[in-house]
């Protein structure tokens, strides 16, 4: 160390001790848990008779154990990305009527409601899917089936309202205040410079919205998306009320058949055995890689938009 | 085209705060028109209500009328974005659209008057960077941000931003004053050389500036805190620069002012 001309200041020592230290316990935390989990999951992984990857069905119960993560890291994925789908575009319109439409007295009434509607707890969305939106959902999932069967989304022999595109519209009514709050403060940053700059050039306010303040603010609208499809893919109870708890592949998404890997937890961990148990921490470990992929691949696309705009404020 | 700006008894305000207040001119077509007077009189207000982009601001409006030749900007059935459409604008501070390349910067007005040919927008493109003195140095990196250049490379990309629409009337606001010397003079010439083809006003709180570059001077002044800004006097600038009949002219352009 030896004597230095720039002392440290007062008081800085005790500070700098106490934020590694609290760093240095949340990774030991961390990685206490992470270990925890792999160590109850290997047994069970060892114990599969089946594929772990590739293996449709779920019964680590049974013996012998066989499950695969395939049908349910597949039925996550694709609820959530529907859910992600129609909740993004009305949440980006929301954001922006709140930010650039609306007069200032009703903006901040819808931003204050919004605000609220991303505060309510998720079981609360899964009790009105259940109890309104499932029988609600059988007229227009007919409808669907009959007129748009020949997308493959659509098809299907028996079309049942407990289904993926059910469970996926409450998720999509659970993420879409959050996806529309954050953007909206997004929007809301957008430099005036630049949004006279269009106005200037005889925009019109749309133009001028398509000219400064989507490209502004569409690496927090990115943020915005991956921070709601992460809340999807975990969400469990306002699901597993919903989804129709089989384990098959299927892009059919009006059928009886699909389920997540979150809403097969909370299904299933009651009656496990410590087999099955295990069998389930391990697809919340694949759960948690999915997330971890779609996050950093977000990360890249905001990052190599930066790199482009970096004189952006 | 060049046209002709004629101003008569315009008052603007912020919601209740009268910011200008009676304002009379003719600007001329073809010729630079300069604005001096101290900060806060409503150069910019002013300036502003040339393109109708005042009321962009929450509560500001505007009061009497603004001809442009025989066109009342302020008409019941004249829509403010085809005024902002004639009347260009160029910031204080240099705004080019960050997320777009210089290509796209310079295209973005034309873009929006409806579709065109590749060509010919690769035309107006080159055309208008080389109005603005800018071809030479960017030829190389169209594609490049905007974002990437100096400040003075900036302006003179909004500049041609401005000019590529082929406006009228361009408005200028302190055009320089985030600018080097250099970056400077490159402006000032290129004023010079854009007043052959379009009507010029720029607002300056560089007196040589204005005696270098304006054909007239237009001096305002505000009577105090709180009170409306005034035009006070309006000339050829060699003789507002040399002998203002106003006395409050005189003190400000020899600095014995406040
Ligand atoms: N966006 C605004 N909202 C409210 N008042 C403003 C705004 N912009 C300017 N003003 C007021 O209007 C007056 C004139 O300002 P401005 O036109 O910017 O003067 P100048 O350009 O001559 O310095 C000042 O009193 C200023 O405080
Ligand atoms: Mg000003």
């Amino acid at each position: 160390m030896g004597r230095s001309a720039f002392r440290r200041s007062h008081g800085e020592g005790p500070f700098r001790y106490a934020t590694t230290g609290a760093g240095i316990l949340v990774l030991v935390i961390m990685a206490a848990i992470a270990v925890f989990l792999i160590v109850r999951a290997v047994p069970a992984l060892q114990a599969n008779s089946a594929n772990f990857l590739t293996e449709q069905t779920w019964t680590p119960n049974a013996s012998p154990p066989a499950f695969g993560i395939a049908a349910l890291a597949w039925g996550t994925v694709i609820s959530s990305f529907l859910a992600l789908i129609m909740a993004l575009p009305v949440a980006v319109g929301v954001a922006l009527f709140i930010s650039h439409y609306a007069p200032r007295r009703l903006a901040s009434v819808l931003g204050y409601v919004i605000d609220l509607l991303a505060a309510v707890p998720s079981v609360v969305y899964g009790l009105w899917g259940v109890i309104f939106l499932v029988p609600f959902m059988r007229g227009p999932s007919e409808f669907l089936n009959t007129y748009l069967g020949w997308i493959p989304l659509f098809a299907g022999e028996s079309v049942n309202s407990k289904s993926i595109l059910t469970g996926s519209i409450v998720l999509a009514i659970m993420i879409l205040p959050i996806i529309a709050a954050i953007s909206r403060e997004v929007f809301l940053q957008a430099p005036t410079m630049l949004e006279e700059a269009s106005l200037a050039l005889g925009a019109t306010r749309w133009e001028m919205i398509r000219m400064s303040v989507l490209p502004f603010g569409r690496p927090g609208v990115i943020s915005a998306a991956m921070l709601g499809l992460g809340r999807a893919m975990g969400e469990t109870i306002a699901v597993a009320l919903i989804f129709p708890a089989t384990f098959t592949v299927t892009l059919q998404v009006l059928t009886g058949n699909g389920n997540s890997i979150a809403a097969n937890i909370a299904n299933g961990f009651g009656e496990a055995t410590p087999i099955g148990q295990g069998a389930l921490i391990a697809s919340g470990l694949v759960l948690f890689v999915i997330t971890l992929v779609v996050n950093t691949a977000a990360r890249l696309v905001i990052a190599r938009r930066k790199e482009y705009s970096r004189a952006a404020a | 085209m060049a046209k002709q700006i004629e101003v008569s008894d315009l008052d603007a305000y912020y919601g209740s705060h009268k910011a200008i207040e009676g304002i009379t001119m003719t600007i001329e077509p073809r010729s630079v028109t300069a604005f001096i007077g101290p900060s806060g009189c409503g150069k910019s207000t002013f300036l502003r209500t040339l393109n109708r982009m005042h009321e962009v601001i929450p509560g500001a409006r505007v009061d009497g009328k603004i001809l442009l030749e025989d066109q009342d900007l302020y008409g019941d059935d004249i829509d403010p974005v085809s005024v902002r459409r004639t009347v260009g604008m160029v910031f204080q501070r240099p705004n080019p659209f960050p997320t777009m390349s210089i290509f796209d910067n310079v295209a973005a007005g034309l873009r929006l008057n409806g579709r065109r040919s590749k060509s010919e927008l690769e035309g107006i493109v080159e055309s208008s960077l080389k109005d603005a003195n800018l071809w030479n140095e960017v030829k190389d990196r169209l594609n490049k941000p905007g974002s990437g250049l100096s400040g003075g490379q900036q302006q003179r990309l909004c500049i041609a931003r401005a000019i590529a629409v082929s406006p009228a009337v361009l408005l200028m606001d302190e055009p320089c004053s985030a600018l080097d010397p250099i970056s400077t003079l490159a402006i000032e010439d290129l004023i010079s050389k854009l007043k052959n083809e379009y009507t010029i006003v720029i607002v300056t709180h560089n007196m040589q500036q204005a005696a270098r570059v304006s054909d007239k001077t237009a001096f305002f002044n505000l009577a105090g805190q709180g009170q409306p800004g005034k035009l006070i006097e309006m000339d050829e600038t060699s003789k507002i620069f040399t002998n203002p009949t106003q006395k409050a002219t005189e003190d400000y352009i020899t600095g014995r002012f406040g």
